[in-house]
């Protein structure tokens, strides 16, 4: 080009600089938009379910002075004696100002039905109590928790409230005397289920959870790593296994409840498998997390590169040798980081199990493998049904245990992954 | 390693598919309608806690669902009880005969009241069930006089009657699965569109029309399908004071400081209100047991017996506090000895 074209293409490109940077500028601009865009989604969504939360994770206790009557506790039938009797016995000494039977009714409801229970529990432990008075710190009902947590509020017109004037004084006395405290919610990690918000835990459904992840895990790993190994390193490439190939992509496409009904069609009306158990769910599961598996590992095993496996098989390696003992341990922090990965997203399956019978009311902490169980986004899906207040805060307490998990184990998933990563 | 893979994976299967032929549960299996469920958990747990049985694990499917999975069969594998937000259908009890389910036993345990709620921050409603049909009907007697039906023209309460405000129409409901939609439609609609002449002609004549017109809800948006959860209505509710919300009455004593019920037919839907039938708007729920399972599954004798007790169902029970409307006393004797004795239902009680 000529002196003069070329300095006419400088003018042409030194104009257009301006427009260029402009267009990075705003192009970085909008990345940045976006970004903060979704942060501020997330931080929306944990500021509001942390607000809401964090108030679950304290208790309301009573401290109740009750005296165990040797009449009343007989040390060999400690079943059939009157727990309710006595608590309300014990109520009405605290307060003898009290006589109305509208009034004690209201003064026995601030208790919570869990109180004869853990009254029971404790004589059972030490019979040798029955004759003294004991001091013990009983739950209290959940509206007197609400109130104490500021969630029922004094200046709101009596027959609004769920609480009454005579109530509150009552509150105000005990808290007077230092009977009333708010301690740390420890009925919130080791109960199950219950309908009584202030009795009401995550255990069940932790330890159900527990119970089908680990059958998942142990049932999708090995055939997900086999099934990846053989369609890597084995199979022939002809249109059966191009076939098989879209068919485990599709099949990671799949709405989850459509393994939900096959569940419910095969494994309990064919097998006839216990509903509601951690075996069927876990079953269920399995055939969800399959392909992310396979796919996950397929792609860490393509991820070894050829000149491994050729210097294995030249010294004299059979194939199987050199898949075994170079191939697969090479690709194995691959196939961890995307198991970790389906099972984080195993643990926050809902719709599968509720075809398989796991969406259920049970209190009982399951034992093994075939007690009825439900799972943590279960719980939290049934108490966000339930019309008492106190659950509320339980949902969204129940939401923070099981985001804790999932943010764990995908930060191992990624941990993992950046230690054990090799690059070629 | 992979030895001790795959004998951990044998003994998984074994144990869990082996001993499945030789278990029988020892625990009872409820399922059905989900208006039932509040206080079917609550017997349950107290059951389950004040006795050495199995807390029995309850599953609420509606009772459309609930009457199915409970009539599929005799057996371990079927529910032994199902809930139910309505009374058993002459069909289903038919179709259970026919799968073996030839004993069941009908107990009603109370009454729940559906009512129609707004903010406490708007004026409270004054409605008439003829009010609620002209309002949320799909198709309404044309306003000009003529014997006829056209799509519902009223877009303001104000249309519908000149005494209430003048605020767009906007109701809240449950989806047509609900059980809750079924026994609204039934009485509060029914009740209304049978205040029309011409509509209740039309019982007698045409059967099918009249159905047709009475339980059709509106689809033009004045009728929003907010879901089976009645929390995240009554949480619209308080978002927006113009709009109104259709739930049970468990929902509106829960959250007494933020919600108000609307007046029907002059009553407003409270405790006694609606225990004494002067509301229009209650339905009685119900459960259904299967007596071949009654002593097959450990428990189920007592479970019942903790029902019915007093401390229950009574006046002064425990499902009170939750919201369950008792039935008068000599109700709850005749259910009382219906469960006593096993009664089965007959197909000529429906």
């Amino acid at each position: 080009m000529s002196k003069r074209d070329t300095s006419r293409t400088m003018n042409i490109v030194r104009k257009g600089m301006g427009r260029r940077y402009r267009a990075e500028k705003r192009f970085k601009r909008i990345g940045l938009v976006a970004i903060i865009f979704s942060l501020s989604c997330l931080a929306t969504l944990f500021i509001s379910i942390i607000g809401n939360g964090h108030t679950a994770f304290l208790q309301t206790v009573v401290k109740m002075d009750i005296y165990l009557d040797p009449a009343e506790f007989d040390p060999e039938s400690l079943n059939r004696a009157d727990y309710q009797g006595t608590i309300k016995k014990a109520l009405r000494t605290m307060f003898p100002q009290v006589t109305s039977r509208g009034d004690k009714k209201k003064l026995y409801a601030m208790i919570s039905t869990g109180a004869t229970f853990q009254l029971m529990d404790v004589i059972k432990q030490t019979p040798d109590l029955i004759g003294t008075t004991i001091s013990l710190w009983v739950p209290a009902d959940d509206d007197v928790d609400m109130f104490m947590k500021g969630y029922i509020r004094r200046d709101v017109e009596e027959t609004d409230r769920r609480l009454n004037d005579l109530q509150i004084s009552w509150i105000d006395a005990l808290a007077h005397d230092g009977r009333i405290k708010k301690r740390f919610n420890t009925t919130f990690f080791t109960s199950g289920d219950s309908r009584e918000p202030e009795l009401a835990g995550i255990w069940g459904a932790t330890c159900g959870s527990f119970y089908t992840l680990l059958i998942t895990l142990l049932l999708s790993f090995p055939v997900g790593v086999a099934a990846a190994v053989y369609l890597e390193e084995f199979a022939p490439k002809n249109r059966f296994t191009d076939l098989i190939e879209v068919n485990i992509n599709n099949l990671a496409a799949v709405p989850s409840i459509v393994f939900g009904l096959l569940g419910l069609a095969v494994f309990l009306n064919l097998f006839g498998l216990p509903r509601s158990s951690p075996l069927v769910g876990g079953l269920v599961l399995t055939l969800m997390t399959l392909p992310t598996i396979i796919i996950a590992s397929r792609a860490a095993l393509k991820s070894v590169p050829p000149s491994v496996r050729e210097a294995a098989l030249s010294v004299g390696a059979s194939k199987t040798q050199m898949v075994s003992h170079h191939v697969l341990p090479l690709a194995l922090p691959g196939m961890l980081t995307g198991t970790i990965i389906g099972m984080a997203q195993a643990l926050g399956e809902t719709a599968p199990l509720l075809m398989i019978g796991m969406v259920a009311f049970i209190v009982d902490i399951p034992g093994g493998l075939q007690d009825p169980s439900t799972v943590l986004p279960v719980q939290i899906f049934l108490w966000a049904d339930s019309p008492e207040r106190a659950f509320l805060e339980k949902t969204s307490a129940a939401i923070m245990v099981l985001l804790a998990f999932l943010v764990t184990m995908n930060a191992v998933a990624v941990f993992l992954r950046k230690k054990f990563e090799r690059r070629w | 390693m992979k030895k001790v893979l795959l004998t951990v994976l044998a003994l998984v299967f074994i144990t869990g598919i082996g001993n499945v032929t030789a278990a029988s549960r020892d625990y009872i299996s409820i399922v059905g309608s989900s208006t039932v469920y509040p206080f079917a958990t609550v017997v349950a747990e107290k059951f389950g806690k004040s006795t050495s049985y199995k807390t029995p694990k309850i599953e609420s499917t509606g009772s459309g669902g609930g009457h199915k999975l409970f009539g599929a069969g005799v057996g371990v594998q079927h529910p032994d009880i199902t809930n139910s937000s309505r009374r058993i259908k002459k069909s289903e009890l038919e179709k259970n005969m026919q799968n073996g389910v030839k004993e069941v036993v009908e107990v009603k345990i109370g009454y729940d009241g559906i009512v129609i709620a707004n903010s406490k921050k708007a004026p409270i409603f004054k409605l008439t069930r003829k009010d609620v049909f002209m309002a949320l009907a799909a198709n309404v007697p044309n306003p000009d006089g003529s014997e006829t039906f056209v799509a519902n023209p009223y877009k303001t309460w104000k249309d519908v009657n000149p005494s209430l405000p003048n605020i767009a129409i906007e109701v809240l409901g449950p989806p047509p699965t609900s059980g809750t939609r079924d026994a609204f439609v039934e009485m509060a609609m029914e009740g209304g569109g049978k205040k029309f002449e011409m509509i209740s002609a039309l019982e007698k004549s045409d059967g099918k029309k009249y159905t047709e017109i009475c339980h059709t809800i509106r689809e033009d948006g004045a009728y929003i399908e907010a879901g089976e959860n009645d929390n995240l209505i009554v949480q619209k509710l308080d978002a927006n004071a113009n709009a109104l919300g259709i739930f049970g009455f468990s929902f509106l004593d829960q959250n007494t400081d933020k919600l108000q019920g609307s007046f029907v037919d002059d009553v407003q839907p409270t405790f006694d209100a609606i225990a004494d039938g002067s509301y229009p708007v209650s339905r009685p729920l119900f459960f259904y047991v299967k007596k071949a399972h009654v002593d097959q599954i450990p428990g189920i004798r007592e479970f019942l017996a903790e029902f019915t007790s007093e401390q229950a169902w009574g006046d002064e029970g425990y499902l009170t506090d939750k919201g369950l409307i008792p039935m008068p006393a000599a109700e709850r004797k005749k259910y009382k000895d219906a469960v006593k004795n096993l009664v089965p239902l007959k197909l000529s009680d429906l």
